[in-house]
């Protein structure tokens, strides 16, 4: 009885304006402040990139190059206007858009092993390269010779129609799979048979063409030109604000399909919409990069980690952020060795952040899709 | 007792079916039907159970009442309007479920879950107005949850865990609450506690509340109506009525008794035969 006596009081509808509880209030002004680190972080790194190299470039010639100033050494600047800053801003999209994709497949999958391959896309657009760099036969050629050559070129828009033609298929037999469990297993198969067309293609290829193919799938910010910036920057940048358009049917996703539909999330659309995002932006990426792996299924952790929060409107623009300056870094370390040459942007992804998110993960006592605690 | 009034009408089902469509063309040599042409009244203000042993279709029944299921055929009226014709959206601001699955909440607090089940009624900016802050504070109040608002849900025992999903359920202001065995997990005191909680919602808000269980002892303390789940002669039926005269008239034992054990209406429990 003493329930019923409670209760009642506090059940009448109240039009009393209950102002903004002082948690939620502090939270959001520390996830801002959080933000403004992360800005300065990924600006700074930038900096440091575009200085770092095989030839050192001091910082105030850079800011003179960003500021439209003439340098003082004019090989400094073409130097950084053809090669540092497209590499600098290759490294921003394609770490922002990996991480925000990475993001978006850990809430959707309710994993938090997902990334940003994994229904598939790099699986394809890897067997449309692998197509042109080492295919023979007719077919092989005229599809080389329809994406545009063997060179570079045609290794982008082989990669583009891979990664776009898994796509088409995993959003096709979506329609008809209730379970996203399903879907991702579908994913994970399609990608085992794009997979195993490029084994088969390896194994009679002529040793020259197949080391070209290793070499695109080891990932790199280094071979883009500012040509190639004007189609991957918009595509990721488009990727990456439709993710921040779905944050808040994101954040119901955490609760798991079932109540999000009951929440009113039009759960196939999101899903959609979700797939989408993520496509367009690991599609463009590993057309112009290769498969970079490691970012997408590690700085989502990170971001969370940071900005001690599950709520996809801080989320999306802290991966962002940090996925940016993490790239940033690990294209600084690849560029180490100086003289010697470069190295493969996977090894320094995987050998520098490996560690970092183990760590990180042992600090901490649980491991889960919506975070790490 | 505002069963009377021309909008709360609650929750009635026209010529409901329920069950499952065959796979792939949805073709209906496979269908399964679990219960046909049901058509049950939920009243405003009160508490409705659904009572049936596992295995019944319980679950199946609530979650195509809850639209989480397509029906195979029929209607799902709250207040007069066909819940199964509604968008997600608008079907969200006129139902609200609490189910029994389990998700990872990762780093969601208390108050954010609750604040989540205002995502029906949210504008294109998304942030929540003063109206919606209300809602999201009463519905804590309800629920005696307010200390629960700022802890993180990964440290949530069950039964505050409980107590913020119905929360998140009352911050959608429905019309009707649907609620799948809700008190499976809880402990004797507590269990009688939500019922009762439960009962002055319905009341306070005039909203109809269903919900399913298997536990017909503590069902049968809290009293009101049932709908119950009996095995019939080809199919299964649900028949409706108070709880007291579905345990005295042995429509319990019908649906209840095994070989082994027995309800007996007089001291309202189960024991071996």
């Amino acid at each position: 009885m003493t329930v019923r006596r409670a209760v009642p009081a506090a059940v009448a509808p109240t039009a009393l304006d209950v102002p903004a509880p002082h948690t939620i209030a502090r939270r959001s002004r520390r996830a801002a402040v959080i933000l403004g680190a992360l800005l300065v972080l990924a600006v700074g790194t930038a900096l440091l990139a575009a200085c770092v190299g095989s030839v050192g470039v001091p910082l105030a010639e850079t800011l003179r190059v960003l500021t439209g100033q003439p340098t003082l050494d004019p090989q400094m600047g073409v130097l950084l206007t053809d090669i540092r800053l497209p590499r600098v801003a290759t490294a921003a999209v394609a770490g922002a858009g990996l991480a925000v994709a990475g993001l978006v497949m850990q809430t959707l999958f309710s994993n938090p092993l997902a990334d940003p391959y994994i229904l598939g896309v790099s699986s394809g657009a890897g067997l449309g390269v692998a197509v042109v760099t080492i295919g023979s036969g007719s077919a092989a050629s005229a599809f080389a010779a329809a994406v545009g050559g063997s060179g570079r070129l045609g290794v982008v828009g082989a990669a583009a129609v891979g990664a776009g033609a898994v796509l088409a298929l995993v959003l096709l037999l979506g329609r008809w799979v209730r379970s996203v469990v399903a879907l991702l297993i579908i994913g994970v198969m399609i990608g085992a048979v794009a997979g195993a067309g490029v084994s088969l293609l390896l194994a009679f290829a002529d040793p020259a063409r197949a080391q070209k193919f290793v070499l695109w799938g080891l990932g790199s910010v280094a071979g883009t030109d500012w040509p190639d910036l004007v189609l991957l920057a918009p595509v990721v940048l488009a990727g990456i604000v439709l993710a921040g358009t779905l944050s808040r049917s994101l954040n119901v996703l955490l609760l798991g399909e079932r109540y999000a539909e009951s929440m009113g999330v039009a759960v196939r659309r999101v899903r959609g919409l979700a797939i989408t995002a993520t496509a367009l932006i690991a599609g463009a990426v590993t057309a112009f990069c290769g498969p970079i792996a490691f970012l997408g299924i590690a700085v989502p952790h990170l971001a969370r980690l940071a900005l001690g929060s599950s709520d996809h409107r801080v989320l999306v623009p802290g991966c962002a952020l940090l996925g940016a300056a993490v790239c940033q870094l690990c294209a600084v370390v690849a560029q180490l060795p100086g003289q010697d040459g470069v190295l493969p942007l996977n090894v320094t992804t995987a050998v520098i952040g490996a560690p970092v998110v183990v760590a990180v993960l042992l600090r901490s006592r649980r491991l889960s899709a919506g975070a790490v605690t | 007792m505002s069963a009377a009034t021309r909008t709360a009408v609650g929750l009635r089902l026209h010529g409901l079916s329920v069950g499952y469509r065959g796979g792939l063309g949805h073709s209906h040599r496979n269908t399964r039907t679990i219960v046909a042409d049901l058509s049950l009244t939920a009243d405003p203000g009160a508490v409705t159970m659904l009572l049936g042993p596992n295995g019944s279709g319980k679950s199946t029944l609530l979650r195509t009442v809850a639209c989480l299921q397509p029906a195979l055929a029929g209607r799902v009226e709250v207040d007069g309007a066909d819940l199964t014709r509604m968008s997600p959206r608008m079907r969200a601001r006129s139902l609200a479920v609490v189910l029994t699955e389990r998700f990872d909440p990762g780093l969601l607090t208390g108050g954010e879950v609750v604040a989540l089940g205002r995502h029906p009624h949210l504008g294109a900016s998304g942030s929540l107005s003063p109206a919606d802050r209300a809602a999201v504070a009463n519905a804590l109040a309800v629920m005696h949850a307010e200390d629960l608002a700022p802890v993180r849900v990964a440290e949530l025992s069950d039964g505050q865990r409980q107590r913020i999903m119905v929360a998140r359920a009352l911050a959608q202001q429905p019309r009707l609450l649907v609620l799948d065995e809700p008190t499976a997990f809880l402990d004797a005191p507590a269990r009688i506690e939500l019922l009762e909680r439960l009962r002055v919602i319905a009341a306070a808000r005039d909203i109809a509340v269903v919900l399913s269980t298997h536990d017909v002892e503590t069902a049968l303390r809290a009293g009101g109506v049932a709908w119950l789940i009996c095995p019939g002669a080809d199919r299964r039926t649900v028949i409706s009525g108070r709880i007291e005269d579905l345990a005295a008239d042995g429509a319990i034992n019908v649906a209840f008794d095994s070989t082994a054990v027995t309800f007996h209406p007089d001291s309202g429990t189960f024991r071996l035969r």
